[in-house]
């Protein structure tokens, strides 16, 4: 039978606030075990929440950007769970009255245009850590409190490559908001997909099964469809699929059993009356909107509208928050921009996949590199000499005028010294004037090598080809 | 000398000028206890060593003297005391040593140089109404030691009658600072909910609960609650106002004063001494110039059922952290992780804490939660309603605090006077008002009995106002338990 | 109202992690009953479009300003712990 894939995507993200959602210790990734903590993060009784206030707004920010409506009042909830990692027994999340509701955003697959719709974006703690050793498990309480949002998408997502694409935009937006570093590999951003079958036609939803544990964009896509798979073969057979969290092995590419969804998720949530309400008035809402930047979509319009670039390069330049930032600071200093998109969208995209670093890990600099167009421009390296550069930039990083002169990099412009050389490369190839003269083009081309390889490439070589025609012509 | 013969003021005027210095209310405090403890039972923990040596450094300082230099208070074991430990009269928590921390009210009573002579009992997790349920040992009422004391404050308010301490904290998430200190003729009161700093104070039902000083007079009581009230920014619940100076009302007259008494106070389970002590309470009113009428607030009568619902249902949340990971109770031999956290609280906890948790949880789950829990915090707006539509107009709302004297040990009451006790205290938490209890009266078998006036949202001033000139009027609080040794 | 099986106690036993033998089962599911079955009088009153009451009191909007503090040390959390191993606290495993 052919079956319609219905996904919807919950994601976590850890907002990159200086201390926890609800007490003033420290968030902060990779300390010593139980050192970020407070009685409050260790449950202690008799201890209390207090709301971070940038949390709040983070939220908000999130939201914004994601089109949520914010609310006017939202509350926070108990929900209960026994674990070790939880402290208190309870995670302090939002259940009815979530920060943010009805949001969309608009995704692109193979050129057709999308709109997810985003059910709701709420706040809520994030839980200690356990690791098991041989006799027993161990827990660090300091990834307690972390402030997350989990944005939950509505199912409106049909192939695992627009759950690819929402992952992609969802990432690219809330990075350009600044509030999470949105690294999945530092677990700052997690995804769980739910999914579930219909056969084409039907309206009924099927039973759904949550994906969870998710490693990378590339997984989640992966693991949709083969939890697809596993799913129709199921129908096909006349078996039921059963309600139930499980998880992709990314080794074996399967989709294995964790656990069955039975009645003990009873999460008994009720509003935490440690926690009094928050309004947010309109002046608040207008307070933190202001705040958040130019989205990748506006800004991919504006580089193709106003700057004239083609599309491609508008969507390559808005990937990261950093990189467009990153480009436009290159166009103020005065660079020209198609070039500095051609060097940012070639050699410093290419570094970075080659050494996986970011752009802000990198030495490099608006005002270098465009320091270094201008050079070029002007004429006082040439392209090659530049490659080396860049290379400088982005390695080291300092000033490329200072560099160039250093290193004797300067382009050989002044024409009595390049009618020497060219002189002494003619009188030591007289073989090649004389095929050039008789007609054969390729040996010009071997001079202006000797020449270059002569002048160790500093050669402005506009100027090595006019003379070298104008000295073979004396000749 | 005894620490019966002074008030609060008394003394502070004393240990200010030098004629006495803390050390000395120390030992007054710690040879009381050591007096009449074993028969009352009131303390879990003594605090001993380290009071005289806090005494000791407070003695030897240059610092200005606070205004509770050397006043000796007892702590209700659901308090953090940073150092000491503390139990919630739950087994739970035996070997609960190292609390972190200090609660803030805690702070603040060191910080105006008072003495913790010790951590006082309760009923465990506060959860009772007799102090009986204490894990450790049911305290005995000062009055008469085969009574209780009540509860759950029943160890506050028994070391506070028995003279072993000049003032205690304890607290009220149904009646359980008023409920007993009438039961042994002492003042108690609870104020508004946020005027005193919860953080510290274990959770039982956080949005009923509030700490609350219990004292010998209203004065002494005014007093305290000026030290531990005030906004706390590690509680996002307390209320950030000006503290008033409450000792400045006490000496207003009541004088056209106008004072509500509902005919759910006075149902079905008020004994007739109860009734009758009431009634010369408003009778003295009346002949200090103020009036009283008659009201009704209907919705007073459920007021037991819905607080029995929210009450337990937050319960059943707050007692969740209790699982034996970080502290506590650890079941020995439990080899799967579930199963630790299962026995270690199945050990832990005492049979009607169970009863409560289960019943809380039972709240919260699928199938109740709308019907039962929501509709109980429908009930609970009502009846804020019914006393915010009495204080348009009247001043206060007064009426017995418990329906009966004090107990008998292992003594269970009827129905109607369970009903009529949590009808009398549970409705100023649910609305989160301030009341206070004052001695009204004894029983021919000579226990005390407690008038409960009821005043508007962080009026205090009112209430102690009312209970003074009440006090002042009569020598009820001028009677003491003989329990022998210096009284 | 229904009664409160013993069956439900148990399943409400194992939502609150809370073991309790067969015979509190038994005692808890009769308490339980009356207990429930007393408080369900406030069903007879009409609480159509009534708030619920869910605060101790109107506060709202009560923020801390994001400022890390470290309060207490490793040495600190670990200090009444049942059982600890290499700074962390240490728990038995699930076993399946």
């Amino acid at each position: 039978m052919k079956y319609e894939t219905v996904v919807g995507i919950e994601v976590h993200v850890e907002l990159k606030t200086n201390s926890k959602i609800f007490s003033p210790s420290p968030n902060a990734f990779g300390e010593a075990p139980n050192t970020n903590i407070n009685p409050k993060d260790l449950g202690f009784p008799g201890t209390l929440p207090l709301l971070n206030k940038e949390a709040v707004e983070y939220g908000m920010k999130a939201a914004m950007a994601l089109n949520c409506e914010i609310a006017s009042e939202t509350i926070f909830d108990r929900k209960h769970y026994f674990y070790p990692d939880s402290p208190a027994a309870y995670q302090i999340s939002q259940d009815k009255q979530p920060i943010g509701e009805h949001g969309w955003i608009d995704i692109e697959v193979d050129g057709e245009k999308k709109r997810i719709g985003i059910e709701r974006i709420h706040l809520e703690e994030d839980a200690g850590k356990l690791t098991h050793s041989s006799d027993g498990s161990l827990v660090d309480y300091n990834r307690q409190g972390t402030p997350l949002i989990e944005i939950v998408s509505d199912p409106d997502i049909r192939t695992p490559e627009e759950a690819y694409a929402y992952l992609e935009k969802l990432k690219s937006i809330i990075q350009y908001t600044g509030v999470s570093d949105v690294r999945m590999e530092e677990g700052s951003l997690r995804a769980d997909a739910n999914i579930s079958i219909r056969p084409v036609g039907e309206e009924k939803f099927g039973t759904k099964t949550e994906l969870k544990n998710l490693n990378s964009f590339a997984f989640v896509r992966d693991g949709i469809a083969e939890e697809v798979k596993r799913q129709a073969k199921l129908l096909d057979a006349g078996e039921e699929v059963q309600q139930a969290s499980r998880r992709y092995d990314e080794k074996t590419k399967k989709s294995v059993l964790m656990r069955i969804k039975g009645d003990a998720d009873d999460y008994r949530f009720f509003p935490d009356p440690d926690i009094p309400p928050l309004h947010i008035d309109e002046e608040w809402k207008e307070r933190v909107r202001k705040e958040i930047p130019e989205l990748p979509d506006a800004r991919r319009a504006r580089y193709i509208d106003e700057m004239d670039l083609p599309v491609y390069d508008a969507q390559v330049l808005t990937a990261t928050k950093e990189m467009a930032d990153f480009f436009e600071e290159t166009v103020d200093h005065g660079a020209d921009v198609k070039q500095v998109s051609n060097w940012l969208m070639g050699d410093l995209l290419g570094y970075m996949n080659k050494e996986l670093k970011e752009i802000q890990d990198l030495p490099i600099t608006p005002k270098d590199l465009a320091k270094m167009i201008e050079l070029i421009k002007d004429g006082t390296i040439s392209s090659k000499i530049a490659k080396q550069v860049f290379n400088y930039l982005v390695e080291e990083g300092g000033d490329p005028e200072a560099y160039v002169k250093d290193k004797g990099l300067v382009q050989i412009s002044d024409e009595g010294e390049l009618t020497k050389i060219i002189g002494e490369v003619l009188d030591a190839n007289e073989q090649s004037v004389t095929d050039f003269k008789e007609g054969k083009g390729r040996a010009l081309g071997f001079l202006v090598g000797q020449v270059m390889k002569a002048t160790q490439g500093q050669a402005n070589p506009q100027m090595v080809n006019k003379i070298l025609k104008e000295e073979i012509e004396k000749r | 000398m005894s620490l019966y013969h002074y008030s609060i003021e008394e003394l502070v005027k004393l240990l200010h000028k030098g004629d006495l210095n803390a050390e000395e209310t120390a030992k007054m405090s710690l040879d009381r206890i050591e007096e009449v403890d074993d028969q009352v039972k009131a303390f879990l923990t003594v605090n001993k060593d380290n009071v005289l040596a806090d005494a000791k450094k407070l003695d030897e300082s240059t610092e200005p003297k606070e205004r509770l230099f050397g006043i000796p208070g007892g702590i209700k074991d659901n308090v953090m005391t940073k150092g000491v430990r503390t139990t919630c009269a739950s087994k739970f928590l035996e070997n609960f040593d190292e609390p972190l921390y200090n609660a803030t009210l805690l702070e603040k009573l060191n910080k105006d140089h008072s003495l913790m002579m010790g951590k006082v009992n309760m009923d465990e997790f506060a959860m009772g109404s007799t102090t009986e349920t204490s894990a450790y040992h049911p305290t005995y009422n000062p009055w008469n030691l085969e009574h209780v004391p009540g509860g759950s404050s029943g160890g506050s308010a028994a070391a506070v009658a028995a003279g072993e301490v000049m003032y205690s904290i304890g607290s009220d998430t149904g009646g359980s600072i008023r409920q007993p200190s009438s039961f042994c003729g002492v003042i108690g009161m609870k104020p508004t909910y946020g005027l005193i700093s919860r953080y510290g104070l274990v959770s039982l039902a956080p949005s009923l609960d509030q700490a609350g000083p219990i004292t010998r007079t209203v004065e002494d009581n005014a007093y305290v609650l000026e030290t531990i009230a005030g906004h706390d920014a590690l509680d996002a619940t307390s209320v950030n106002r000006t503290i008033p100076k409450y000792t400045d009302s006490l000496q207003k007259d009541v004088k056209g004063l106008k004072i509500a008494v509902p005919k759910e106070f006075l149902g079905e389970g008020v004994s007739e001494e109860v009734r009758e002590s009431v009634m010369n309470a408003l009778k003295m009113y009346e002949l200090l110039g103020a009036t009283w009428e008659e009201v009704s607030l209907p919705h007073l009568a459920y007021a037991d059922a819905a607080y029995t619902v929210i009450c337990n249902a937050e319960a059943s949340s707050s007692l969740a952290r209790f699982d034996g990971v970080r502290y506590g109770k650890r079941a020995d031999e439990t080899e799967d992780m579930i199963e630790m956290l299962k026995t270690s609280r199945g050990e832990g906890f005492g049979e009607n804490v169970k009863r409560r948790i289960l019943l809380g949880t039972t709240m919260l789950s699928a199938g109740y939660t709308d019907t039962h829990f929501i509709k109980a915090q429908q009930v609970r707006t009502l009846i804020k309603n019914d006393f915010e539509a009495a204080f348009k107009h009247y001043d206060v709302i007064v009426g017995p605090t418990t329906p009966t004297e004090a107990f008998k040990i292992g003594e269970q009451p009827s129905n109607e006077v369970m009903h009529m006790s949590d009808v009398l205290t549970v409705p100023v938490n649910l609305a989160g008002l301030p009341a206070i209890s004052v001695p009204c009266g004894y029983t021919d078998a000579g226990l005390p009995l407690g008038l409960q006036i009821i005043g508007k949202h962080f009026d205090e001033s009112t209430v102690y106002q009312v209970a003074y000139a009440y006090e002042q009027a009569t020598n009820h609080h001028k009677k003491r338990p003989d329990l022998g040794g210096a009284n | 109202m229904a009664k409160i099986s013993k069956e439900q106690v148990l399943h409400t036993a194992n939502l609150a992690t809370l073991a309790i033998s067969e015979e509190e089962a038994e005692m808890f599911s009769n308490q339980l009953t009356e207990i429930i079955t007393f408080t369900e009088k406030i069903q007879n009153i009409n609480t159509e479009g009534v708030k619920r009451t869910i605060y101790g009191n109107d506060n709202d909007n009560v923020l801390r300003e994001d400022k890390a503090i470290r309060t207490i040390t490793q040495e600190e959390a670990l200090k009444n712990a049942p059982s600890q191993e290499n700074g962390q606290f240490k728990v038995p495993s699930i076993m399946d």
